[in-house]
């Protein structure tokens, strides 16, 4: 009977890669863990093994194609004359598929390049389009070239190129005494890079994901965040903290959580929350640069997204300051990071039923640009705050605060929230999709605040 | 009795052939830390200290002799016990007394208290209040020394209750692995506020704590500023010829509470009389002045009272200097 190998997935929010390499021919014999091919995304590069046995009857995919999509049938594997249905005695579990089935990725696919362009740039300045994780690459490279005290320390930074690759090539650049691998030892990590900070170098500290830095959250608030205040003012920490937050796919409720409002909480931080490419990189560039310490919250499913960034040779975003993406007069919409993209597709949708949205993406969290959604809602006087981060004392529970008490006259209509439901985050596909705020709920908001239905 | 070793002197200490200068320059600076803890504990008593404030009476040989065993550019951090580190540092005695007292003339200009001060220009990194916090920041200190390739080392103290945090070990990975020159001082005062190292520790010889990470560690006798000063040169030599980390455990004493608020109940008075009477480090450096024949009754008495006329100074600094301003609540919470 014959087998189809599908393309496999490396992470949990990849969609497609491409096929590098077949260590197989058709007419091969293959057991079970034998390489058969190589895989390679933005990401990372993988062997895939097979869990079948049998002859290879088909290579579907040639070496050397892109964007092979996961799940795909990518050969035929042609069984025994008689599959061996030998039973396993209660000790041998099946080997597994090699992929999952379904579990299409629950966030609403996002436009793959705005066309949106940052303001602060003067008019005719020629764009790039690159990812968000090339942003951030060449922001920190820019810098470290820029100062030799800056240095980028975390787990899997060097010598395997960044666990989400942000950190690819760097290594190779700047050599292993500014490019440091750590131990898998968070606490102690963003302890030595505070101290390290004190001591006049300018670390940015990566964390595997944020989710991690829980382990840390004494070292980044404690002394991070407070000895400026309690040493009248003698001792800075210029340090950033960075790495993917919030939910990435399918990773369940301890490796899901968005620690935006955690970090925006304590005076003595800055946050950065960004979601295109340009904003990105000026805003990891200011935050290098910054002598404050900076909790810069990236995000895995934007990793991967292509925005144009213009062509400049020291693009600073600065910090605390919001951009109005889209202009509109009946309803302002405010987000941050990753649900940026359900913002913009939800104005799309409204703009088709004749209501014009402002969509302000927030980019800072503290200083928090109160300013610029303030002026916008004395403007439309209704808003809807979005972000994936619980609904209970979020983000949006201080934005709809600040409106309230500075445009209460203003509203024709309570603030409303869209938000990720207030449950640990969880596996199943279906829940997970439910647990995540989507386009849908932004336009029932958006609606709801228009009284329309 | 639960004794804790209270008493019992770490093994041998190696004589240091001191001059008359530098057992003087101890007796003087263990005097001052003595004598400063004890105006702040009168302070503290007339309500003129708030909140928490950790005396170091007892243990004063331990930062006089690790600070004589240093030079210039090399630093300090530790934890919340720390009037004395920064007295052994050269900071100003009625800056830190006013930081006490919560005023404007205070180090850190009244926002830090008792637990947070610090110096840049004494290289003195804090005065931290979290329980082994100060471990990775120390170390942290010690990476910018080799990342600049200058050859500081670092003196990171903590005590024997910070012994148990796991930042701790993190840190001591991190040092050995990338050889940072720091040098951790474990000052094993056998009290975590109120529990032994016996209820608290696996292993109570704190100095092999390292062991499993191929750190040497040194049992010091910390109520003798000789032999702690023999033990820092050593240790300072092997961070600066590039050896990596090394801890170095002293065996001291506190004769007061964790806190001005702790009633003492884990230990006897005759435990800690008996230390007092046989151990204590100032009358160890005065008895060897004396036996040496290198200051007279008079000449110590005259520096006993230099002491207390800049305790009292400073104790009056403390009591005149007005309180911050009300803008200070909004300065100096980012740059």
């Amino acid at each position: 009977m014959p087998t189809e190998i599908l393309m496999p997935a490396l992470s949990p929010t990849m969609e497609e890669g491409k096929l590098a390499k077949w260590h197989v021919k058709v007419g091969d014999k293959i057991s079970s863990g034998d390489v058969i091919a190589e895989i390679e995304t933005d990401k990372a590069t993988m062997e895939v093994e097979a869990v079948d046995e049998g002859v290879v009857s088909s290579l579907l995919v040639e070496e050397g194609t892109e964007g092979v999509k996961v799940n795909a049938p990518i050969a035929i594997l042609q069984g025994e004359d008689e599959p061996k249905a030998k039973s396993n005695g209660g000790t041998t579990a099946p080997a597994p598929k090699p992929a999952a089935k379904t579990s299409a990725p629950p966030q609403m696919s996002a436009p793959q390049t705005a066309t949106v362009r940052e303001p602060t740039v003067a008019a005719g300045t020629p764009m790039v389009t690159i990812t968000v994780r090339e942003a951030l690459r060449e922001a920190m490279a820019e810098e470290m070239r820029r100062d030799p005290a800056v240095f980028l320390m975390g787990e899997e930074v060097g010598q395997y190129q960044g666990a989400y690759k942000i950190s690819q090539g760097l290594l190779d650049e700047f050599g292993p005494k500014r490019v440091i691998d750590t131990p898998i030892t968070e606490h102690g990590f963003a302890g030595l890079g505070v101290g390290a900070a004190f001591g006049g170098l300018r670390p940015i500290v990566e964390f595997m994901t944020w989710n991690f830095a829980m382990q840390a959250i004494d070292q980044i608030i404690n002394s991070a965040g407070k000895t400026l205040y309690m040493s009248g003012g003698q001792m800075g920490c210029p340090i950033v903290f960075r790495g993917p937050n919030g939910a990435a796919a399918r990773v369940a409720a301890q490796h899901s959580q968005n620690y935006a409002s955690w970090y925006a909480h304590v005076p003595g931080l800055k946050v950065v929350a960004p979601y295109f490419a340009a904003d990105a990189k000026g805003l990891l560039k200011a935050a290098i640069r910054d002598p404050n310490p900076v909790i810069f919250l990236e995000n895995e499913i934007v990793y991967g997204r292509s925005f144009e960034v213009p062509k400049v040779d020291d693009l600073i975003v600065p910090i605390g300051k919001a951009r109005v993406v889209q202009e509109g007069t009946d309803v302002t919409l405010v987000s941050y990071s990753v649900t940026m993209a359900l913002v913009l597709q939800a104005a799309e949708a409204l703009a088709k039923e004749g209501i014009s949205a402002e969509v302000i993406d927030l980019r800072s969290l503290r200083p928090l640009d109160t300013a610029t959604v303030v002026a916008s809602v004395k403007k439309t006087n209704r808003i809807v705050t979005v972000e994936e981060g619980w609904p209970i004392c979020g983000i949006a529970s201080e934005i709809a605060t600040q409106v309230i008490e500075q445009a209460f006259d203003y509203l024709d209509a309570p603030p409303a929230r869209v938000t990720g439901k207030d449950v640990p985050m969880p596996y199943a596909a279906n829940l997970e999709k439910l647990a995540l705020p989507n386009v849908d709920e932004v336009i029932a908001a958006a609606k709801a605040v228009l009284y329309r239905s | 009795m639960a004794k804790a070793e209270a008493a019992s002197r770490a093994s041998s200490p190696a004589k240091t052939k001191s001059n008359k200068d530098e057992l003087v320059r101890y007796y003087r600076d263990m005097l001052l830390i003595r004598r400063f803890e004890e105006k702040a504990g009168q302070l503290y008593g007339m309500g003129l200290i708030g909140g928490f404030c950790h005396l170091y009476i007892g243990q004063e040989a331990v930062v006089v002799g690790m600070q004589a065993a240093i030079g210039e550019g090399d630093q300090v951090i530790t934890a919340y016990r720390d009037h004395g580190h920064m007295l052994a540092c050269g900071m100003d005695p009625a800056g830190v007394m006013a930081e006490l007292t919560g005023r404007s003339g205070g180090l850190s200009r009244g926002k830090g208290g008792s637990m947070h001060m610090f110096s840049r220009e004494k290289n003195f990194f804090g005065g931290h209040g979290i329980v082994g916090a100060q471990v990775p920041l120390g170390t942290g200190l010690a990476f910018s020394n080799k990342y600049r390739g200058n050859d500081r080392v670092c003196l990171t103290y903590f005590g024997d209750g910070a012994a148990n945090q796991g930042q701790v070990y993190e840190s001591f990975n991190m040092a050995e692995l990338w050889k940072l020159p720091v040098i951790y001082i474990i000052e094993n005062n056998q009290y975590a506020m109120g529990t032994s190292v016996q209820r608290s520790s696996a292993e109570t010889h704190l100095h092999k704590r390292g062991a499993s990470f191929n750190i040497p560690g040194e049992q010091v006798d910390g109520m003798d500023v000789l032999a702690v000063k023999t033990a820092g040169d050593k240790a300072v030599k092997w961070c600066r010829d590039g050896n990596g980390p090394i801890i170095l455990e002293m065996k001291t004493y506190r004769y007061r509470g964790h806190s001005m608020s702790d009633p003492a109940k884990y230990r006897t008075r005759e435990e800690v009389d008996h230390v007092r009477e046989t151990s204590d480090p100032i009358d160890h450096v005065r008895k060897l002045l004396l036996d040496a024949k290198f200051a007279s009754e008079e000449e110590l008495k005259e520096i006993d009272k230099d002491i207390r006329s800049v305790v009292n100074h400073a104790a009056e600094f403390a009591q005149t200097s007005p309180e911050p301003d009300p803008s200070e609540l909004w300065t100096d919470i980012i740059h």
